[in-house]
């Protein structure tokens, strides 16, 4: 299954890119969000930290804040992003 | 609902005008019986240490989608005539406005909690980051439980 994944803020300085198309390995049509962070938290590194089990970070998909169990539909966009701190 | 064409969201690099923007929801209307407004500024202090500026991005995209998705529950939960929202993006300095929500209605009733709602929901929910520049370097600001907090209190 194709994403394209959006980082922002400290997440894009951290892992040192803004976006990127990944191929979200063994993908059935119940894949879900948590299955993509999975996958990218198995890179090490800064991925592994940011990503880790209890750290603060939000998912969007499609441009909805969702919950990690959220399915993925193909070719979504999927945005990765420390809380928000607008306002 | 807010009627189509009856609320106002920008997100925008330059500064804007609180007295312009009330005006032009005043304009040619006469059943608007109060607005409420609330502008956020840049502060000089953050967190115990001196912020010469700061600097905030966004999702472009889904900035708009998210504001325009809180205006519209402010309006099932309050009669609202019109809103406008307006936030900044870019480099910012202490002083400088970041934010204007400006709500009218027949009543202040509505207005003053509908401005407070949005504000709020705006906090915990659109797609915004700031990141400060201090005398000890550069920092992304952390999210504040209080803003949770503040934002939970609308849903008990």
């Amino acid at each position: 299954m194709m994403l394209r994944v959006l980082y922002f803020a400290r997440l894009r300085e951290r892992f040192g890119l803004a976006e990127e198309n990944v191929d979200l390995a063994g993908a059935t049509a119940t894949a879900t969000a948590a299955d993509l962070v999975a996958q990218l938290r198995a890179r090490g590194g800064a991925w592994a930290e940011e990503l880790a089990a209890g750290r603060a970070f939000r998912v969007a998909v499609n441009q909805d804040i969702v919950m990690l169990d959220a399915v993925l539909p193909e070719h979504a966009e999927v945005a990765i992003f420390p809380p928000v701190t607008g306002g | 609902m807010v009627k189509a064409g009856l609320m106002k969201i920008v997100v925008q690099t330059e500064a804007f005008d609180l007295g312009a923007e009330v005006d032009a929801m005043r304009n040619g209307r006469t059943d608007i019986g109060a607005i409420a407004s609330f502008v956020g500024l840049a502060r000089d202090m953050n967190e115990g240490s001196g912020v010469q500026a700061m600097t905030l991005e966004h999702y472009p995209g889904m900035t708009e989608k998210a504001l325009a998705a809180l205006v519209e529950e402010a309006a099932t939960r309050w009669a609202l005539l019109d809103v406008t929202v307006i936030h900044r993006v870019g480099r910012l300095l202490p002083g400088d406005p970041i934010v204007l929500v400006a709500v009218a209605s027949s009543h202040r009733g509505a207005a003053f909690a509908a401005c407070e709602y949005i504000m709020d929901a705006l906090k915990t929910r659109a797609p915004f980051w700031k990141k400060e520049e201090t005398p000890e370097g550069e920092r992304w600001v952390d999210a504040r439980v209080s803003d949770d907090a503040a934002a939970a209190r609308w849903s008990a």
